[in-house]
């Protein structure tokens, strides 16, 4: 294929799936507080728009609006760069992930993802997410106010400690698909077991899956492991001094990562696009996004019904959890998942 | 000129100007995030030269990890700004030049004798498979040296961290929770 069809493939995936993605970001926030409000007897967005729907547009006006205040006493340069750092690392690494597979139009095949197959994806989402640390590291500290700081300290000790079982859990399917690339793990899961039952890494991987799960929970720092910005503790945490769209920054940051991590425990435990494919071509060709959709949403779903329910853990009941039964268990998964391969 | 030479003299230019930046900062903290830079860009030369799988190790070990460890701790210690000085005079009058001389002299060495070559663009075997193999079969014994030292590392660590029990014998030990 010629490098300028390559190029302005590239550029119009881009800006689909950036477009895409910060809508789903928008509009998971609503989602959050109608589900939250509907779990609390409440009704949550009502007002703007039908079912609140043009809630999201709201706030995006009202972050333009307010005044953007700067504290005097914040080490300006970083204090600015924080909620950058943090948005844009958030944003980046949804540009290996695969949404279905490659499409052809006018004799040219398409990958439906930003790159092409990058034979190292897996590793380089890894790599960009934990560069997003020092986005709510430097908030913290930059700030110059002693919840600020609690709250970075906090996070960046707790996503260093919960990466160590992040990635050990994501080594299970490893092994079992022998690669990197995030396609040919969602390759290897095509077909079914006994003729009916997907053959999904969920089925294989499910204490991997329970690995995965809790400590990408942790990475993102959500209920019940918000301990950066414990409001009853820390005010808000590391964005305690942060207004307008500063704030926001780091609001969208908190999102699109709850997206990325759905999006990985689709790609490696739930098949990815895999789903019944039916019906004229058309259709063929949009379902596999369709399934990719609708699985990212369920897990969505999950992370707001999960901080509907559970309350959150006290600091030291977070760090032995991580420590002593999160990583174990995760070594422990990948032992038996060598040996059953070597077998 | 292809774009993988513009690319690479560019991630080169970005990791030099983060390494003097590194130097010529007074906080802690600024010096801390022009070596992430430096660590950033040099995965960048790697990926251009096909190592892939070095490159995003790089970034997630270096730049993802230990230099978030250099950053808490820099965080922890609220180090303040470092006072200039004019520096020693022996510094600058042999410093420098001895310095030049010693470069010089180490590129002088490699480029005549090590029998070694240019690397053209995206040509190094990283592929992960590639490594794995490498590293488990032939030089399996240097990796598990390697991570045995490690483990003596982190159990050294551990031991000069951990406090010597202050309570005084015969004392009633309180524990804290």
């Amino acid at each position: 294929m010629p490098i300028w069809i390559y190029i302005l493939a590239s550029v119009i995936k881009s800006a689909i799936v950036l477009g895409v993605l910060l809508t789903a970001v928008a509009y998971t926030v609503w989602l959050e507080r109608k589900v939250v409000g509907h779990m609390q007897n409440r009704w949550g967005p009502t007002r703007v728009g039908p079912f609140g729907l043009l809630q999201p547009a709201a706030d995006g006006l009202k972050f333009l609006f307010k005044e953007d205040l700067t504290p005097p006493h914040v080490y300006k340069p970083l204090y600015i760069a924080a909620p950058m750092i943090a948005v844009v690392f958030a944003l980046t690494s949804i540009a290996v992930i695969p949404f279905g597979n490659s499409i052809t139009i006018a004799g040219y095949t398409i990958p439906l993802q930003i790159t092409t197959d990058v034979n190292t994806g897996l590793l380089l989402i890894l790599g960009v997410t934990s560069i997003g640390i020092y986005g709510v590291a430097l908030a913290g500290w930059s700030s110059n106010n002693k919840y600020s700081l609690l709250g970075g300290l906090r996070a960046s000790a707790q996503m260093v400690s919960y990466e160590v079982s992040l990635g050990l859990s994501l080594v299970g399917v490893l092994i079992l698909t022998g690669s990197f690339s995030l396609n040919d793990i969602v390759a290897a899961q095509g077909g079914h077991f006994w003729g009916f039952i997907p053959r999904y890494n969920i089925f294989l991987q499910p204490v991997g899956f329970f690995c995965y799960l809790m400590a990408a929970y942790a990475e993102t720092n959500r209920i019940p492991f918000d301990l950066p910005e414990a409001e009853t503790e820390l005010v808000a945490g590391y964005h305690t001094e942060y207004s307008a769209m500063k704030f926001a920054m780091f609001f969208m940051a908190e999102y699109a990562n709850m997206i990325t991590v759905a999006c990985l425990a689709t790609l490696l435990f739930f098949g990815g696009w895999h789903g019944p494919i039916f019906g004229p071509e058309i259709l063929q060709a949009l379902l596999p996004v369709f399934w990719f959709v609708a699985k990212v949403f369920v897990f969505l779903f999950v992370y707001i019904w999960v901080r509907g329910t559970l309350p959150r853990f006290r600091y030291d009941q977070l760090m032995a959890f991580g420590w002593k039964f999160l990583l174990p268990l995760s070594l422990v998964n990948l032992i038996a998942t060598a040996i059953a391969v070597a077998w | 000129m292809s774009v993988h030479l513009i690319l690479f003299l560019a991630f080169g230019a970005v990791a030099v100007a983060g390494a003097i930046n590194l130097l010529a900062q007074t906080h802690p903290i600024n010096s801390a995030l022009s070596l992430i830079a430096v660590m950033a860009a040099l995965a960048g030369e790697y990926l251009l030269l096909g190592a892939e799988f070095v490159a995003a190790v790089q970034v997630i070990v270096y730049a993802g990890a230990i230099m978030v460890l250099f950053v808490f701790v820099i965080m922890l210690l609220n180090a303040g700004v470092e006072e200039r000085t004019k520096g020693s005079r022996v510094a600058i009058l042999f410093g420098v030049p001895g310095m030049l001389l010693g470069s010089l002299l180490v590129t002088w060495v490699v480029l005549r004798y090590s029998g070694t070559e240019a690397v053209p663009a995206g040509a190094l075997p990283g592929a992960p498979r590639t490594i794995g193999t490498l590293l488990f079969h032939e030089f399996l014994l240097p990796f598990e040296i390697t991570s045995i030292l490690i483990l003596v590392a982190i159990m050294g660590a551990v031991v000069l961290a951990s406090k010597p029990p202050t309570v005084a014998p015969g004392a009633p030990i309180r524990r804290v929770d």
